[in-house]
């Protein structure tokens, strides 16, 4: 490890002398550029999914976790004094901070998207519903609930459970498909970069033959190879990195409703990370192309 | 300098010579001939570790050549000086950084930059030095080897047919060049067919001639 640190010394000092010694272009050179963009951009977009579904979780675990609903179903006549029995339960539950009954505007809001913004809500029969915030420590749901259906038969509570632990999973497991796909990319731009390598040093076998008769080192030859596919890497994946930012600014911004396709990208502090990317497939580029080089002049021997 | 004890090589299930032995002492002068296919050039590559005997023992430097690892190899190379018989270079790079690769791969390149226009220019090939190797003739390509093997001023000078593809007047001069590195203590040993060579040689300087024929290395007589 040692000797790939101080591998690594070299390569950032460079040698112009050395650097010549090996043929500048070729097929391995384009596909090395090729392969180090298109995992980059890749890589950008399984970033945007990463982040975005972890803003998601938190939104969902946040909005939905602090509050319930209770929803209260009564004859016409009853309902004024089940919505105030209701309200006096949860003014002496412990862990609810706050409640309040919904107005006829913002049970009109809320069934707006079905039946339209002109719905006579006065005249039908809906259930009365009733906010509850709950305080940091939460309350007991159900004890809560079994004190409504002695008090209160026509109430219901729905505390968001139902929802929110679906919703939460599949955010998280969104989080860890985006990471994998980091993960797939980091492992396939490697073994690319392997592949790429190991050609260029058969293709370059004279190469090696007279480095070796004039008294190269393994290390020097390696070097040489190590530097060119590390910076080809580098610059690949920055220009894939750029195309696929590009690509990310360029989608629809977030609406109001907090659509999760136009949620995809990337927000203050996170755009940051696209910088790692460069940086990520040198490295990956460095220790794969050194495995290689080594591997394949000890076989050359 | 460079031992070969008792060696034998075979290859492709045949033995191409054995019990062979020779010492290069320093400062000595060696000749090596042989027909074709005689073993000449794997002799030499005996010689300086690109090869390993079948039995016996090669010592490079006083050490047993498989008790080299391969970065000891690489640094017993650069006290050896090689002129290969096909004349390997590197395509891509200029006759003049072709010459002073064995500075390169040794981070001595800006220390002896002079020596290195020196040796092009002594070589005739200071109108060529920007060429590429595949645009020069034979007879260039072999000086370019010869000047890429003594740019470094190895201990010991290794050439397989030096002359093979030169004319008369440059073969002379390289013999001039092998001799005065001689005289200066250098080990030399030339595989060569060309008998005029080595007889002006022979008048130069102390030599000794050797003859690999039958799978044997024999002392060549006084016909030379």
């Amino acid at each position: 490890m040692r000797t790939a640190f101080s591998s690594l010394g070299r390569l950032l000092i460079g040698n112009p002398d050395a650097d010549r010694t090996v043929p500048p272009t070729g097929f391995t050179a384009r596909l090395t550029v090729f392969t180090a963009a298109a995992m980059a951009f890749l890589a950008v977009f399984a970033l945007a999914l990463s982040f975005a579904a972890d803003r998601l979780a938190d939104r969902w675990a946040s909005e939905l976790a602090q509050t319930s609903t209770i929803r209260i179903s009564a004859p016409a006549e009853q309902i004024d004094a089940q919505v105030a029995a209701v309200l006096r339960v949860l003014e002496t539950t412990p862990g609810v901070a706050s409640a309040r009954v919904l107005d006829d505007a913002e049970q009109r809001d809320l069934l707006a998207p079905w039946f339209g913004p002109e719905l006579p809500i006065e005249t039908l029969s809906i259930p009365d519903l009733i906010e509850v915030l709950e305080t940091g420590e939460g309350y007991d749901a159900t004890a809560l609930r079994a004190r409504l259906q002695a008090e209160v038969p026509g109430a219901v509570l729905d505390d968001h459970t139902r929802w929110r632990e679906p919703l939460v999973a599949a955010a998280s497991r969104l989080q860890l498909l985006g990471l994998m796909s980091i993960l797939l990319i980091v492992g396939a731009t490697a073994a690319m970069i392997t592949l790429a390598a190991q050609s260029a040093l058969s293709a370059n076998a004279q190469v090696v033959r007279v480095l070796r008769l004039v008294g190269a080192q393994d290390r020097y030859i390696a070097l040489a190879f190590v530097r060119r596919f590390t910076l080809r890497s580098v610059g690949g994946a920055a220009l894939g990195a750029v195309i696929g930012a590009i690509c990310i600014a360029l989608l629809p911004s977030t609406d109001t409703a907090g659509n999760f396709l136009t949620g995809l990208g990337f927000q203050g502090l996170e755009w940051s990370v696209l910088l790692l990317i460069p940086i990520l497939a040198g490295t990956v580029a460095f220790f794969a192309t050194r495995h290689a080089a080594f591997r394949t002049l000890r076989n050359q021997s | 300098m460079i031992e070969l004890e008792n060696i034998a090589y075979s290859y492709g299930g045949g033995e191409l010579f054995s019990g062979v032995s020779l010492t290069l002492e320093p400062g000595s002068f060696h000749f090596l001939t042989g027909p074709s296919g005689a073993g000449k050039t794997t002799l030499l590559k005996l010689c300086y570790g690109e090869l390993l005997p079948t039995s016996g023992q090669v010592r490079l430097f006083a050490k047993p050549a498989e008790a080299h690892s391969r970065d000891d190899i690489a640094i017993v190379r650069r006290r050896i000086g090689v002129v290969h018989q096909n004349c390997e270079f590197l395509d891509h790079l200029s006759i003049y950084e072709n010459i002073g690769l064995p500075l390169t791969v040794s981070g001595r390149t800006s220390a002896a930059s002079s020596d290195l226009d020196d040796l092009v220019a002594w070589v005739g090939l200071k109108h060529q030095m920007s060429q590429l190797p595949p645009q020069l003739s034979g007879g260039e390509r072999q000086r370019a080897a010869v000047a890429r093997a003594v740019i470094t001023s190895p201990d010991v000078i290794i050439a397989d047919e030096p002359t093979g593809n030169i004319d008369w007047e440059m073969s002379q001069r390289v013999l001039s060049l092998l001799v005065e590195l001689n005289r200066m203590g250098k080990t030399i040993l030339v595989a060569t067919h060309d008998l005029n060579l080595i007889r002006t040689a022979k008048a130069q300087v102390g030599t000794r001639v050797l003859r690999l024929k039958d799978r044997k290395l024999q002392l060549a007589g006084a016909e030379l």
